[in-house]
């Protein structure tokens, strides 16, 4: 075209970043590579192709890492943690500031690289990917330079395997592999099998960074690579994938003693109100689902938009989809570029050409011939419709239309994910009234996919668990100092030979919803004490008796939305009339037990004391992020929590997990010590007493291993704690990967001591939502 | 609410031989639509500071967008020691806005800026300068720049210049009429003013920098449009701060939102702080993405701008030569 044509038509031309450097560094490597372990790259094995997903063209052959591959990268991990773990705070933020330099200097080519092999546009992998990695590097230099002062007590877990997916193959890395390296730990990183390039580079790069030999080991490969590594000798496992992967590596995981963080799917929704700055909730939207292609974990792919100003608002959007450019990735006037992979492009047409339901539309833009799919926009779906339950990950935006904020608040959480949210109105108060109402780990008002390292991100539900960024991602490196011993299972005294039985009959209950009730199956065990007499019967729960204690738990749901001092008054109230029965208290323990009981009573009332007094004090945080407005780190309950209790301290045990949980907002389904269940039945009167709302704290004796398989399984249930003495972490694990709850198998420790309550308790009671409030007029 | 309008019947004989479109008659004013119009501006900054980097135009595109841009300029001086021979030195430059050799080798002859913009004193002088070329002349006007003389003698202004031969006349709106949220009189005072345009032009200057908020300046843009504006300016270059993209992006919007709701096209003036061949680049891209390809026409966009021109002399002689330029080899205006 002629300059004067250029002029007439005022088009586009093309604006390609040149791709030479990033082929050039292909091309020192003779365009193959092996796994990188202890320091160098390692021999390549077996490979496969990495392609260019925008042209076809195949970039490098990078290798399938065997079992032995991750065996020898396991063990230079192993070998180098030690000394890693051990050096000084600042020295380990020395190797983490300089990685982050290293980024920064060598940023085009990160970025170049990255789009290559991602199909990402340039702009969002030079503006966005990698300045959020070098970010992420500073922002754990300091958390490692403040650790040993700020986390007196914990120590790392050890070698982590770490899998990451290929939507941000880059800074999927630095989310892992910064927190792990900055709390001490060495890592085996295997990223995905699509965009296995960026993450070789940083390998090579963390070279000039003087990193020890082992700290960082990269094994690339397929799923085979990624199972062969969860099933390698590890301390803790991270992964952020699918679903699906997560729920296998949960169930692979069980029962090892090894920590788990998922990062997994989501639908999150995406809220208009009418009041809404309509055009920058379009705006919006771009940065949601045509994103990266809508390949992202948070997308928000579920458009709730008030019913009346959806027609307004869908017609300002497809006349915004109309205008996204799709083509070369590399070219930095594009807006949308190449979906990762022709199976990625498969599935994803799969699925919306299945619908058959609403309307849509498709962005009358271009669609370049390959690996490319159109904005799209699917209206008048229903909540039943399978495209607005099921993740698409793809540039597809699925709406439906509500008329109150509480069905707003009803269509958002009608999902089994619950990773992020968007709630577009002027109004403050509705707001802030949203954030807190909406199931998601992250709430953006008025924007959406802000991200950053102060700033925790992560899931609830059957989006995973664990945060990553800021204090809380750190945490989730961290374990407390010291061996863990395994809880102590205790055997309930056996009927004695000649039994004795005197005194009148009192029958113990279990207590569900704040009653009295009889157990489902009609069982129960007699309890003895440690000299032989009858002490009274337990009942035994069995699965129906779970399922009706979790029906109660959940229909007292206003206990988490009580002020925090009303929770503290009723948790005084519970210690004031414990103190009131102490002598009674301590007479049944040492009945049941044949040791003195004052003072596990008397801890008992302590620890209530400690949790009336958390109770409005367990403060969320507002994030130093960048940005002109907070990020508020809120502290919310789990929801209902299984908690199976210790046998060794059979009231104050149950006390400490009762108290944490109900102090923050959390309603419980307890499981006595199936030794010594009757402090617990006993206490259930004093529950009764201090103004307790029905429901909030259910007591079901029983067998720990029959009653903590329904709870695990339960899929209305959010967290299962197990202190019991029988060894059921394997059980609790593989059976919470049906609704991917929160586990906590907690050892043996010394319930009177610190160790029986504080932080740690607090932090297992509690999700970090983290809700960005950006403002400015 | 709903007040008169100016006539269709009328407004159909007011085209000038560039428009491509029916002259925005005005509207009827509409407080309602007024109170919902939404503007957040941490939201809209974000927009806006992404913009940069989402577009890019390159060699020859980049040549053939900054001829565009020229041809966009309201070339303009409005100094208080503005003289005949100043003005007639700009005009000069209008016609010639870059060097012959450059617009040869471009393909470009007969490249001229879009106006030439002046106070009323100069306009006779401008006018005489472009005998010859269809290169309009803009005053600025009604006590520009403030606006707080008094509302006869602002419209007598209008008509004054109109009669020394403006085509184009750019109002100031009363910043306290949009502070104190009175459309009604912010809207009769723009109707008054269209009236007094008669077939001349009317460019109506928000000085959003003096608005206080985005959300003001998005509903004072709606009332000038309900007023009858051909177009909505950003500044008049005399506030501590003028064109800027959220600022844009937020008129822009409201340019749209008119459009949908009533068909009528209103054309776009961003004015003051655009000095970057850039910066231009950015504006036409916003032009082109947020509103489409006739707001990158004369018609329908403008550049108030001063230094501008000789920036893009600059970028356009490296692009022909392959060497980075010197000021002093383009001619001044």
């Amino acid at each position: 075209m002629t300059t004067r044509e250029i002029f007439d038509a005022m088009s586009y031309g093309p604006a390609p970043e040149s791709a030479a450097e990033a082929m050039a560094w292909l091309d020192k490597h003779d365009r193959r590579f092996g796994p990188f372990i202890n320091g160098a790259f390692a021999a390549p094995g077996e490979t496969f192709a990495t392609k260019n997903p925008a042209t076809g063209e195949e970039l490098a052959q990078v290798t399938q890492s065997t079992g032995g591959d991750i065996a020898a990268a396991v063990a230079a991990a192993r070998r180098a943690q030690p000394k890693w773990a051990k050096l000084a705070g600042h020295e380990r933020a020395k190797y983490l500031y300089a990685l982050a330099r290293l980024v920064q200097k060598h940023s085009r080519l990160f970025a170049t690289l990255e789009t290559l092999d991602n199909g990402k546009p340039i702009r969002e992998s030079r503006d966005i990917d990698i300045p959020l990695v070098a970010r992420h590097f500073y922002y754990h230099a300091g958390l490692a330079q403040l650790l040993e002062a700020e986390q007196p007590g914990m120590e790392p877990q050890g070698v982590c395997g770490q899998i990451i997916p290929w939507n941000f193959p880059l800074l999927m890395l630095a989310w892992k592999v910064a927190p792990a390296l900055a709390a001490g730990n060495t890592v085996v990183l295997k990223p995905a099998e699509y965009t296995s390039l960026t993450a070789l580079l940083f390998a090579e790069i963390s070279r000039e960074a003087g990193l020890p030999k082992g700290v960082l080991n990269i094994v690339t490969g397929d799923g085979r690579t990624g199972a062969a590594l969860v099933g390698a000798d590890v301390d803790k496992i991270a992964f952020t994938g699918s679903t699906e992967v997560g729920r296998r590596i949960r169930q692979d995981t069980a029962g090892r003693g090894i920590a788990l963080t998922l990062e997994l799917g989501g639908k999150s929704p995406y809220i208009v109100f009418d009041d809404a700055d309509l055009d920058s909730a379009v705006e919006g939207l771009v940065d949601a689902i045509w994103f990266n292609q809508g390949q992202v974990c948070c997308a928000g792919s579920r458009l709730l938009v008030q019913e009346g100003v959806a027609p307004r608002f869908h017609e300002k959007l497809k006349r915004r989809m109309d205008g996204l450019r799709m083509g070369d990735p590399l070219d930095k006037c594009i807006d949308i570029g190449a979906v990762v992979d022709p199976v990625q492009l498969e599935t994803i047409t799969r699925m919306v050409d299945a619908n058959t339901e609403g309307e849509t539309y498709r962005a009358a833009t271009p669609v370049p011939s390959g690996c490319f799919y159109p904005p799209t926009l699917i209206t008048g779906l229903s909540p039943a419709a399978r495209l607005m339950q099921e993740e698409i990950f793809g540039p597809v935006l699925v709406s439906t239309t509500f008329r109150t904020p509480a069905e707003a608040v009803e269509l958002a959480n009608n999902t089994r994910y619950g990773l992020a949210a968007s709630v577009w109105t002027e109004n403050v108060n509705l707001a802030l009234d949203m954030a807190p109402k909406v199931k998601a780990g992250v709430v953006w008002v008025n924007g959406t996919n802000m991200f950053d390292a102060a700033a925790g991100f992560g899931g609830i539900r059957e989006s995973g668990f664990g945060r990553e960024g800021g204090w809380e991602g750190l945490l989730a490196y961290l374990k407390p100092a010291g061996k863990a011993k395994p809880a102590v299972a205790i055997a309930p005294v056996a009927e004695p030979a000649n039994p004795e039985a005197t005194g009148l009959d009192r029958t113990a209950k279990l207590y569900i919803g704040g009653k009295q009730a009889r157990p489902d199956g009609g069982y129960s065990r007699a309890v003895w004490s440690a000299r032989g007499r009858l002490l009274g019967h337990a009942g035994i729960g069995n699965r129906k008796d779970i399922r009706n204690a979790v029906e109660a738990a959940h229909k007292a749901s206003g206990w988490a939305k009580a002020p925090a001092h009303n929770r503290a008054q009723v948790i005084y109230y519970i210690a004031e009339n414990l103190s009131a029965r102490a002598e009674e208290f301590a007479a049944r323990l040492q009945a049941m037990t044949g040791k003195p009981g004052k003072a596990e009573v008397e801890a008992a009332i302590r620890r209530l004391f400690t949790y009336a007094a958390w109770a409005d004090k367990f403060d969320g945080a507002a994030k130093s992020v960048p940005l002109r407005g907070v990020a508020l780190a809120m502290n919310e309950p789990v929801g209902v929590i299984g908690a199976l209790c210790p046998d060794e301290a059979p009231l104050l045990g149950l006390v400490s997990l009762m108290g944490p949980a109900i102090a923050m907002g959390n309603a419980v389904v307890l499981v006595p010590s199936q030794a010594y269940p009757l402090a617990a039945t006993d206490l259930y009167q004093v529950l009764d007493t201090s103004d307790v709302p029905a429901g909030v704290v259910n007591i079901v004796t029983g067998d720990p291993a029959e009653l903590a398989k329904t709870l695990a399984g339960h899929l209305d249930v959010d967290a299962v704690w197990s202190f019991a003495g029988a060894d059921l972490a394997k059980l609790i694990e593989t059976e919470s990967a049906a609704n991917l709850k929160r586990t906590w198998i907690g050892g043996a420790r010394d319930w009177t001591g610190p160790s029986g309550e504080g932080r740690e308790f607090l932090r297992q009671a509690t999700e970090v939502k983290t809700v960005w409030v950006p403002y400015g007029e | 609410m709903q007040t008169d309008s100016l006539s269709p019947a009328k407004t159909a004989a007011h085209q000038l031989p560039q428009l491509a479109h029916a002259r925005n008659p005005g509207t009827g004013l509409d407080l309602d639509w007024v109170a919902s119009v939404q503007a957040n501006t941490s939201a809209i900054e974000r927009r806006a500071a992404t913009l940069p980097g989402r577009r890019s135009v390159k060699k020859a595109y980049q040549a053939a967008w900054l001829c565009k841009a020229i041809s966009l300029i309201d070339l303009t001086t409005l100094s208080g020691d503005d003289t005949e021979g100043r003005v007639k030195r700009l005009c000069a430059k209008a016609r010639q806005p870059v060097r012959a050799d450059l617009l040869e080798a471009l393909g470009m002859e007969g490249l001229t800026t879009a106006a030439i913009c002046v106070y009323h004193e100069m306009v006779p002088t401008a006018v005489a300068a472009l005998e010859g070329t269809n290169i309009p002349v803009a005053a600025v006007s009604t006590g520009f720049p403030a606006g707080l003389s008094p509302l006869k003698t602002r419209i007598a202004e209008i008509g004054e210049s109109v009669r020394a031969g403006a085509r184009e006349i750019d109002i100031v709106i009363s910043r306290r009429h949009v502070l104190t949220q009175n459309w009604q009189a912010l809207y009769d005072e723009t109707r008054a003013m269209r009236e007094a345009c008669g077939e001349a032009h009317m460019k109506t200057i928000l000085a959003t920098g003096e608005l206080g908020t985005l959300r003001n300046v998005a509903r004072a843009s709606l009332v000038c449009m309900m007023g009858g504006a051909d177009f909505i300016k950003t500044s008049t270059g005399k506030e501590s701060v003028n064109a800027t993209l959220p600022v844009s992006l937020t008129m822009i919007r409201a340019i749209r939102d008119y459009e949908a709701a009533t068909g009528f096209k209103v054309g776009y003036k961003p004015a003051g702080g655009i000095s970057k061949a850039k910066d231009a680049l950015t504006y036409l891209a916003l032009m082109k993405d947020e509103l489409g390809h006739p707001w990158l026409q004369p018609d329908l966009f403008r550049f108030g701008a001063s230094s501008l021109l000789g920036d893009i002399e600059r970028q356009l002689e490296h692009h022909v030569t392959g060497r980075y330029s010197a000021a002093n080899r383009h001619a001044m205006g």
